[in-house]
């Protein structure tokens, strides 16, 4: 679980962030979505600590990420994976040295022992035998897997994706979405994805958390998205005429 | 006025106590630094050969030119252009030229990865990566600059005796006994200990202006810019202030 409490942020006059107060579950999909310039990136960089709040809380578990020693922040990101929007592969490695890396940094495991991990975590998100090959010569969908591949190679507590569905085709998205979905599933693990993806809403959406402006606009879950009355997360969800004609049609 | 230049020098200390840390797995790092001493070391080799070569054999040339019609003995050019190439040629020449080459390359790729998220991601493993990603390139730079700047110093004098003895501006036997006069071992140390520094400033120098750059393709190259330039006005700074420290 992790716990956002008041989270406040701004970069010089602009305030981003004005108390955001939420709890992402753990073995759930959280997700928060919002319009561009909400602030949710912002938050999700808050969430892995790349940015320190001007004020509020990060709980761990019972570790408070702002306050954090150094330490005590190695150790704790050591249980995060994370993936990213460009997926940050080194492009200087292969697949294979990608998803290692971490392994090679951090454990003492034999040679073998890593590659049948990073064997293991290529199964797991469907990309066996590319262990050779270098990020510039995937797709986009299949970088993003190899992403996710090595972001829970070191079997982290909590997953955070950032735009995991952006700029892939509706297909290759929701086999990204069930795919987080299966993992969060599998390994009891808490997952926060940032996006503004409505299949993923529809699809993963356990725990959502809507920002606008700043602020926590709405939250619920997937079920509760056509069932409410906020107008913030309507004119959101509808902001497609052709989505808001084909559940007038359903009605 | 603009305080930017005491903003960055503050952030530059700052920053220098995150990378000399102790390592996460000291292997890596060890790999790290043998890579970067190779693309140091070897990489920059034919440009530090090329320059080495022909600095030698201008400088030969031109003090045979000047020294023609005194009463300077000859073998006095072998002399000159030996601690001159010891002493400030081949340390202040090789570590500008690197802090063109070394340098800038240094800049774009920490600006690189910075841009790609690359760094975020290997902070968010829990990597210290002003320290993995910094602290091999300089442990690296202050183990082959010396190399290529002794390097540079030999080749210079063989330049030298290429361009001057087969043209006759002096024989083969002043020019050796040129080189073999009034050595001072002194002017050895004096030239590592530049290399030693400068190797230092233009590392660093470069991998502060990569690692925090900020915007997009015209900030990397602005960065890999300011690099090089940056690196080489501290460099000249430097072996000013080394001169004075040195030969007082």
């Amino acid at each position: 679980m992790i716990r956002a409490e008041g989270i406040y942020k701004r970069f010089g006059d602009h305030e981003v962030l004005k108390g955001i107060d939420f709890v992402f579950e753990q073995g759930k999909t959280n997700l928060i979505i919002g319009k561009s310039g909400s602030g949710k990136t912002v938050l999700l960089k808050i969430l892995v600590g790349l940015f320190k709040p001007e004020s509020g809380h990060v709980w761990y578990g019972d570790t408070n990420l702002v306050t954090a020693s150094k330490e005590e922040l190695r150790k704790l990101r050591m249980q995060v994976g994370m993936l990213f929007q460009g997926s940050a592969l080194f492009d200087s490695m292969t697949v294979e040295q990608n998803i290692k890396f971490p392994l090679d940094m951090f454990t003492k495991q034999t040679h073998k022992e890593k590659i049948d991990r990073v064997n293991y975590c290529l199964e797991r998100v469907s990309l066996e035998g590319i262990n050779k090959k270098f990020p510039s010569e995937l797709s986009g969908g299949m970088q993003k897997r190899v992403g996710i591949a090595r972001a829970i190679v070191l079997n982290p507590k909590y997953l955070l994706c950032d735009e995991p569905n952006s700029g892939l085709d509706p297909q290759t998205s929701i086999t990204i979405d069930e795919l987080i979905s299966s993992l969060t599933k599998d390994h009891n693990i808490t997952t926060v994805i940032n996006t503004h993806d409505m299949n993923s809403v529809m699809e993963i959406g356990e725990n959502i958390c809507l920002l606008h402006q700043g602020h926590l606009a709405w939250k619920g879950n997937k079920d509760q998205v056509l069932n409410h009355s906020n107008e913030i997360l309507h004119d959101f969800i509808f902001a497609s005429p052709f989505l808001q004609k084909l559940i007038d049609n359903k009605k | 006025m603009n305080f930017n230049i005491f903003h960055h020098f503050g952030n530059f200390i700052q920053w220098q106590g995150q990378i000399y840390r102790r390592p996460e797995n000291g292997k890596m790092y060890y790999k790290e630094t043998i890579r970067q001493m190779y693309d140091i070391g070897i990489g920059s080799f034919p440009i530090v050969f090329l320059i080495s070569i022909f600095i030698g054999a201008v400088t030969a040339v031109q003090f045979s030119y000047q020294m023609t019609g005194t009463l300077i003995p000859a073998y006095y050019i072998g002399y000159i252009v030996r601690d001159m190439e010891i002493i400030e040629l081949a340390p202040t020449i090789t570590c500008l030229v690197l802090a063109g080459k070394v340098g800038s390359n240094m800049a774009a790729e920490l600006g690189g990865m910075r841009q790609k998220e690359h760094i975020d991601a290997m902070e968010i493993m829990g990597v210290n990566t002003s320290a993995y990603l910094v602290m091999p390139k300089v442990i690296a730079a202050l183990l082959m600059v010396p190399v290529l700047v002794c390097a540079s110093a030999i080749i210079g004098i063989a330049g030298a005796y290429i361009a001057s003895v087969p043209v006759g501006l002096f024989t083969s036997s002043d020019f050796i006994k040129g080189i073999r006069s009034f050595f001072e071992p002194y002017n050895v140390f004096i030239m590592l200990v530049k290399a030693v520094v400068f190797g230092y400033i233009l590392t660093s120098v470069s991998c502060y202006q990569g690692y925090f750059v900020k915007g997009g393709s015209i900030e990397l190259g602005e960065a890999s810019t300011r690099a090089v330039v940056y690196s080489n006005i501290l460099i000249l700074l430097a072996d000013y202030v080394i001169a004075i420290v040195l030969t007082a």
